[in-house]
């Protein structure tokens, strides 16, 4: 479908627009964030200003670009989605030139007064390109091998260059996050198959590599897949991390230390406690029933995704929706899994709630682009 | 793209089905989240808990305050002074020795404190703080504390450390502590954790080291809380230590710092004590040395000075020292004789000067001979003679028993180190020590307090004590121990004859009353404070026949070290006795005239509980007692009301 098929009349138009947002989520995007506030009040030892209050005036400007985003029609949007993946590719490109260098890895890219991350960018820009593509292709050539590569590639271009960054974690959301559109857009199962396989083989590769001069990933990146397989075998060096996580998030026990009480996150036994660790404090300070809680909220926002795109009848809103959804459930599964020990440490911040300059800007832009969806759907 | 109908359907239908594989996929992954959750928090929380305990929170040591030592009217002997400190911890401090050379240009680091700085960082945990410089003034500290932010690792830190007013007054009796040394770790068999504190202070000598269960009290705990990088963070709980138990001592600190002036540059000891109670008023020991000097950490030099020094100030003499009591002891032989039964009081010896066993001459030292001597005479003119026929007489072992009911030889238990028991020989210990039998001339030799006799200042001071109650006085040095009154039982009498006792103090009281008598000069005329003394000169080597031959024949003449020790003990009032006094001059040559006055000024200045009045003096010495007195280092004189004002 098309706008053109749209029966214009039945599109709400101005104003009216409003009732007919996606509240139930505005709602439970605001609680999580809230939660965040909480934490970052919390990790910062009782004082506002430090993470809690910017993070707050973020959200805020989230809130208002989501709003603005999703008041502007959704054929908009999918005709400007080919637009979007390049400008992101660019800025990721410009970064991998230009770029700034921070914590060992150049992601940052300076435009005037903001310090933006490409690669946050493009996790949008790939969805929107994506949904688009399957939206053009006529739906017998889903499967056919030539239409699968085209989208291959458009996944795996960025990917690339976010691993040069490098930036294991985005790289992974990206590579998930496109094969899961593709995978609702419907490509044969044999596909996944092949893939599932071919990331084994890869990832026997990559191991094999280690140590030669054609190696595959960095030394650090090497050790955290070894101190993920043993965190106690290094518990002050390289598993510290994982080690001091677990200690804060076991001893946070059924109901937690209580607010502002965690003395793993307070006392800087936790590293990266205010971003990709914030979860560590929550569980400690309001413990399995706190960790549980917020787990549940992620899975309503979900939940009100899906059900949003389930009732949307047009391809390019429904590909979008579930693409935005399972980008949001990277995030914070990949995030959560990584603190519980389920899978090496890669940086991934849990959306919404870790301190973050534009991962915030950009996630409430995306559901920018849900609201639009919503509030355009055909009826 | 414009779809047909159908295709729209088919794309809804796929794109619905494939939701629910996603959907259900991301509820599972939901799931496992989940229950790994719940077995972290749940199933093995409490695991986690210790180790979250174990993380952030560390006991810390309180030290707790040293006990006070004060004197009988309560005024401070030892007691803690602030004391500003540095410590650096190596591990916060990262580049260990530019943190020490910027701190060396705010201090007067000297390079031995700068080098055991580095041994300790070497030998210890980098997490513990180590202490680079002691004491240090309160403009060097301030110092240090503003210019902290250019000193990572360096602590400023406020502690109690031992300090002595009185300083070299009571050195000998007090000791003195320092921090704890391997050396004592190894030796002590005491689990407390105190002692693990770096530099911590115990006692090293003295009533510090042998009341040092008492003076250290417990250990307090801090719980605190700390960050990764282990800065204290808050304190979570605190259970304060019990300071140590103050000591109230028997010493009278006046008279203990009047007896020190009084000694003065002379190898010396002097005791004073209470006659009936036993109590210790001063126990003094000269040269001394400023104790405060030890806590401080003494330097190389000044320890040599001390070590090397030919009149040992780093001993106590009083308690130590162990002289031959030389005429001092003649008290002894007579009572021992009275008892005996082998003379009576008024029965008279001829002294010619000499007597003879076999071939040998054993000379009185007054070669002319004194004549007829009853008791009374032989004590004020200290025949020797008179003591070889009635100790010949009486034998040594009664003569030795004597001399331990009087308290020579025996071992008094005060809280002071190395206390010397002394020697009342006899037949068995000689039998014992060198395999030899006892000859008659070691009971001749005996009998005036040479050859094997040996006593300590304190035991003299006992044995003057017990003459002149005849009670067996037990000395005390301490009063109270934490407020607690130490127990003392009243003395049981010697049971000895009384009139045999009055013969023996009435000889005394001729020593220093009689015209003749040998302290005549160390005379008191105000009749309420009147001595029984008696002189002693015990020889430390004969003059040999080569020196004589020389022409050597009076002491002074002899090198110092070889030259006789003078010995002077005293008990006063003589009828009614409170105070008895023991003074031994190291090679100070004769009793009565280096050992003997500074017993008197030491007896008048206890009886007075100050300065003495002049006229106590003999008219003859009073200018000249006047100007030695104003000679004298003395403490300035006690505020009105004070007393109690410096515990």
């Amino acid at each position: 479908m098309s706008y053109l098929e749209y029966n214009v009349k039945t599109v709400p138009a101005g104003l009216r627009k409003v009732l007919y947002v996606n509240w139930p989520l505005i709602v439970l995007l605001t609680a999580v964030a809230a939660v965040g506030f909480l934490m970052l009040y919390s990790v910062a030892g009782g004082r506002i200003g430090v993470w809690a209050e910017p993070q707050m005036k973020r959200f805020a400007v989230g809130i208002v670009g989501m709003l603005m985003i999703g008041f502007v029609p959704i054929w908009f949007w999918r005709n400007v989605s080919a637009l979007a993946y390049l400008g992101a590719l660019a800025l990721l490109a410009a970064v991998a030139l230009f770029g700034e260098e921070g914590k060992g890895a150049q992601r940052w890219l300076d435009i005037g007064p903001v310090r933006l991350q490409p690669s946050e960018l493009m996790k949008v820009g790939l969805v929107m390109m994506l949904a688009a593509y399957y939206d053009w292709l006529d739906i017998r050539r889903t499967s056919r091998p030539l239409w699968v590569l085209i989208p291959l590639l458009l996944i795996l271009v960025p990917t690339f260059l976010v691993l040069k960054q490098p930036d294991l974690g985005t790289a992974i959301l990206l590579v998930a996050g496109g094969g899961i559109v593709m995978f609702i857009a419907g490509v044969s199962w044999w596909y996944f198959g092949t893939v599932i396989a071919l990331v084994a083989g890869l990832v026997f590769g990559v191991l094999e590599s280690r140590g030669t001069d054609w190696q595959l990933i960095e030394d650090y990146q090497f050790r955290r897949i070894d101190t993920f397989l043993d965190p106690g075998s290094d518990p002050l060096g390289a598993g510290y991390n994982i080690s001091q996580a677990q200690i804060a998030l076991g001893s946070g026990g059924w109901g937690g230390k209580g607010f502002m009480q965690g003395t793993q996150s307070r006392l800087n036994f936790l590293p990266e406690k205010h971003t990709d660790f914030i979860f560590t404090t929550l569980a400690e300070e309001f413990g399995f029933v706190g960790a549980i809680s917020l787990l549940s909220l992620y899975a309503l926002i979900l939940f009100f995704c899906f059900a949003s795109a389930m009732a949307n009848r047009d391809r390019y809103s429904a590909l979008l929706t579930y693409g935005v959804a399972a980008t949001f459930f990277l995030f914070f599964a990949v995030n959560m899994a990584m603190i519980t020990g389920l899978m090496p440490v890669v940086g991934v911040p849990l959306p919404l709630v870790s301190y973050g300059g534009t991962a915030m800007i950009i996630l409430l832009g995306a559901f920018g682009l849900v609201q639009s969806a919503h509030i355009h759907r055909p009826r | 793209m414009r779809r047909s109908p159908r295709d729209a359907q088919e794309s809804a239908r796929r794109i619905g089905r494939r939701a629910m594989v996603l959907g259900g996929a991301q509820a599972a992954a939901m799931a496992v989240l989940a229950l790994r959750m719940r077995h972290l928090q749940v199933d093995q929380a409490d695991q986690f808990r210790l180790l979250a305990d174990e993380n952030s929170i560390k006991i810390r040591l309180l030290p707790p305050a040293r006990g006070l030592i004060l004197d009988r009217n309560g005024a401070l002997l030892a007691g803690n002074e602030q004391n500003y400190r540095i410590t650096i911890t190596a591990e916060d401090a990262g580049d260990v020795e530019a943190v020490l050379s910027r701190l060396a240009r705010l201090l007067p680091l000297t390079p031995e404190d700068l080098e055991r700085t580095r041994r300790e960082i070497a030998r210890r945990s980098p997490t513990l703080p180590i202490t680079v410089a002691d004491r240090i003034s309160w403009a060097d500290f301030s110092a240090v504390a503003v210019n902290a932010p250019a000193l990572p690792g360096i602590t400023t830190e406020v502690g109690l450390s031992r300090a002595y007013p009185l300083g070299a007054d009571l050195a000998h009796v007090l000791g003195y502590v320092g921090p704890v040394s391997d050396y004592d770790l190894s030796k002590l068999d005491d689990p407390d954790p105190l002692l693990q504190i770096p530099r911590f202070q115990i006692g090293k000598v003295g009533a510090e080291a042998r009341l040092e269960a008492e003076l250290r009290g417990r250990a307090g705990t801090r719980r605190i809380e700390v960050n990764a990088t282990g800065r204290v963070m808050r304190e979570l709980d605190r259970k304060d230590g019990e300071p140590g138990a103050v000591i109230q001592t028997t010493l009278d600190h006046r008279l203990q710092n009047y007896v020190q002036a009084r000694l003065g540059a002379d190898s010396a000891a002097a005791v004073v004590i209470d006659v009936t109670s036993g109590d210790i008023l001063a126990i003094n020991s000269a040269p001394s040395f400023d104790p405060n000097m030890f806590v401080r950490g003494i330097s190389g030099p000044e320890y040599r000075a001390l070590t090397e020094h030919d009149h040992r100030p780093l001993a106590d003499k009083s308690v130590q020292g162990a002289y031959p009591p030389g005429s001092t002891f003649k008290m002894v032989v007579a009572l021992a004789a009275l008892e005996a039964g082998v003379i009576r009081a008024d029965e008279t010896v001829y002294c010619r000067g000499f007597t003879e066993l076999g071939n040998r001459r054993f000379h009185c030292w007054k070669s002319g001979g004194h004549g007829h001597m009853d008791m009374t005479r032989s004590l004020e003119q200290s025949c020797d003679v008179y003591y070889y026929e009635i100790a010949q007489r009486t034998g040594i072992d009664r003569v030795s028993a004597m001399a331990r009911r009087l308290g020579i030889g025996m071992r008094f238990d005060l809280p002071m180190s190395a206390v010397s028991e002394g020697l009342a020989p006899d037949r068995d210990w000689k039998q014992r020590k060198y395999g030899k039998g006892w000859l008659v001339g070691d009971t001749l030799n005996a009998g005036i307090g040479q050859g094997f006799v040996l006593a300590s200042p304190l035991q003299l001071a006992v044995m003057s004590a017990r003459i002149a109650t005849g009670l067996a006085v037990e000395p005390r040095l301490i009063r109270a121990i934490g407020g607690a009154e130490v127990a003392a039982a009243p003395p049981p009498s010697l049971g000895l004859n009384e009139d045999h006792l009055r013969a023996v103090r009435r000889g005394m009281i001729q020593v220093s009353n009689s015209q003749r008598g040998t302290a005549y000069s160390s005379r008191v005329v105000d009749e309420t404070m009147r001595m029984a003394a008696k002189t002693g000169t015990s020889q430390v080597r004969n003059i040999s026949a080569a020196e004589r031959a020389r022409g050597v024949t009076r002491n002074e003449q002899l090198p110092w070290e070889r030259r006789d020790h003078a010995l002077f003990v005293c008990y006063a009032p003589a009828e009614a006795p409170r105070i008895a006094v023991s003074v031994v001059v190291e090679h100070g040559g004769g009793g009565s005239t280096a050992a003997g006055p500074v017993a008197r000024d030491i007896m008048l200045q206890a009886l007075a509980g100050g300065l003495p009045p002049i006229e106590a003096y003999p008219e003859s010495q009073r200018n000249r007692i006047e100007a030695e007195r104003r000679a004298l280092p003395l403490l300035p004189p006690e505020p009105p009301g004070g007393g109690k004002s410096r515990a």
